[in-house]
């Protein structure tokens, strides 16, 4: 197994790495048992990602995921960070080994989890078409098995 | 940027004295030890003198030792071995740890589908198993001991002298997988009542791909696959002349400086745990530190991730390894590490580091130095780490 130059340069200098004291919306996944958990940190201004910033325990792929979902989703409309696929996380990084696709749903799903907190918190009902059944609590997810 | 090789329990450089065998016997003794003419007897006092020197580290007996294709390959005719020699008996039980190597621990999970039934005994929070465990477990269907001599990733040294004695009380065949062991501490089969036991030439200087099986006479050994009649019938197939002289030399050399490598290589262990244990907080060493092989230092460090941590500490030269989930390849942290009783998360944070005598204190001054600061930066960026300091803090408010 050996990463791509894309996902050793985002672990060894991850963008965005950090916390947000005063965030718009906050969304944690994972857990710490299946060895990794993200937090994303956004800042909204006007509809769009003004500022986002992340926390990540995990392996080198889910600090380069979690890094290259917050590069792709920074100033973009939130609806349009919404339609972030794990997908478009893989092929930014230039891939990724199998085993470790996870990593890159987690970061789509820590994504919508910041987003769907940002909406609660503004009184927007969220659309279960985007956000399933998933609230971001992880502790009792059979996810990673 | 330097180089650290610290992961000596994976695999270790060769020694200059194995290489120089090697060379030799692909250069000279290049014959076919079964060969009458003079050029295959070369290769055949080569085969003969490797495996003399390598009955004479264990104690054995030049006929006890089989040449194999290393550990793992030693391990399963081992423990097939006994195994078939138990069912003529209807004997169908085999008692060994749940901390075994994969070599060991995937041949039983194999003949458990077989019909067979494996006990496998707890493992202490510190990483040991006793006799009175092995006694307890022993039945009258019991026809196979197999018990590590040392455990390879948190390095504990089990009781081995004391569970073949309990195993030849009661008439059972003891096997142990000593690849970590040999050549980094002593072994005398006769003395610790071994009946079978495995190495691996790599993991003391010597080449891959080359181990061998001690067993002891008088124990029918079958052979393993059809050929010719190398390996006094068992083993069928042209020696690896070069690879055996390489693992005998480096054998040869690691049994005659054990006692100086052994202090000194110890000596780095204790320099490193005890230059990490007090600086880094929420860490712990794995395993006891009284019957511990020398160069094993094995850390767990909550509230990170082991890939993570042995990535970054590439980037700064230093090899080591983790038993985290992400470097196994499964989901779930080292089997070694949950048997001792720990939760998964502490055991995502693992690190493994393994010395040998060509590690210098400068090295393990590097390591004392730049580990606590890669534990932090991956500390810094850790919700879990955050968690961890947020209860503190509430707890010390209390």
């Amino acid at each position: 197994m050996a990463y791509s130059k894309k996902v050793m340069d985002h672990f060894e200098n991850p963008r965005n790495l950090g916390k947000m004291d005063d965030a718009d919306g906050v969304g944690e996944v994972g857990n710490a048992k299946c060895g990794d958990i993200m937090k994303i940190y956004l800042k909204i201004n006007d509809g769009i990602i003004s500022d986002v910033k992340f926390n990540t325990f995990g392996c080198a792929s889910a600090i380069a995921t979690s890094s290259m979902a917050t590069e792709l989703i920074k100033g973009q409309k939130v609806e349009d960070a919404l339609e972030l696929s794990n997908k478009a996380v893989v092929e930014a990084l230039d891939g990724l080994p199998p085993a470790k696709i996870h990593c890159s749903v987690l970061a789509e799903e820590a994504v919508k989890a910041a987003i769907a907190d940002y909406y609660t918190k503004n009184g927007i009902e969220l659309d279960p078409a985007i956000f399933g059944s998933c609230s971001g609590g992880c502790e009792n997810c059979d996810h990673c098995g | 940027m330097k180089t650290v090789y610290v992961d000596n329990a994976a695999t270790t450089a060769m020694c200059d004295e194995a290489v120089k065998a090697m060379v030799e016997c692909m250069s000279s003794a290049y014959g076919n030890a079964s060969s009458l003419h003079h050029i295959g007897q070369e290769a055949a006092e080569v085969l003969f003198a490797a495996r003399q020197d390598v009955a004479d580290c264990l104690n054995a007996d030049v006929n006890e030792i089989y040449f194999t294709s290393g550990g793992t390959e030693a391990d399963n005719w081992a423990i097939r071995n006994a195994a078939r020699l138990g069912s003529r008996k209807n004997k169908n039980h085999i008692i060994s740890t749940a901390f075994e190597h994969h070599a060991v621990l995937h041949t039983l999970k194999k003949l458990e589908k077989e019909g067979f039934e494996v006990t496998y005994l707890e493992v202490s929070e510190d990483g040991y198993v006793t006799p009175e465990q092995v006694r307890n477990a022993i039945k009258d269907e019991t026809c196979l001991v197999t018990i590590m001599y040392a455990n390879n990733e948190i390095g504990t040294i089990q009781p081995v002298k004391e569970i073949g004695q309990v195993c030849r009380d009661k008439g059972v065949l003891f096997h142990t997988d000593a690849v970590q062991a040999v050549g980094h501490v002593k072994i005398d089969v006769a003395e610790q009542n071994i009946d079978m036991l495995s190495l691996s030439g790599h993991k003391f200087h010597g080449p891959k791909g080359v181990g061998a099986l001690y067993c002891k006479k008088g124990i029918s050994l079958m052979g393993i696959m059809q050929g010719g009649a190398q390996e006094k019938n068992k083993r069928p197939g042209t020696e690896n002349i070069p690879a055996l002289a390489g693992m005998a030399a480096a054998l040869k050399k690691a049994c005659a400086e054990l006692d100086k490598n052994s202090a000194y290589i110890s000596s780095l262990r204790d320099k490193i745990i005890d230059g990490i244990l007090p600086t880094v907080p929420r860490a712990r060493l794995n395993g006891g530190r009284d019957a511990r092989l020398p160069g094993n230092v094995s850390f767990c460090f909550e509230g990170i991730e082991g890939e993570s941590l042995l990535l970054y500490l590439d980037l700064k030269g230093i090899c080591g390894s983790s038993g985290s989930a992400c470097t196994s390849g499964s989901l779930d942290p080292s089997h070694v590490l949950l048997a001792l009783g720990l939760p998964h998360e502490i055991a995502h944070g693992s690190l493994r580091i393994s010395l040998s005598e060509f590690n210098t204190e400068e090295e393990a001054d590097y390591i004392i130095e730049e580990l606590p600061k890669v534990v932090n930066r991956l500390r810094d960026m850790s919700p879990v780490w955050e968690r961890i300091m947020k209860e503190e803090s509430e707890n010390g408010l209390q």
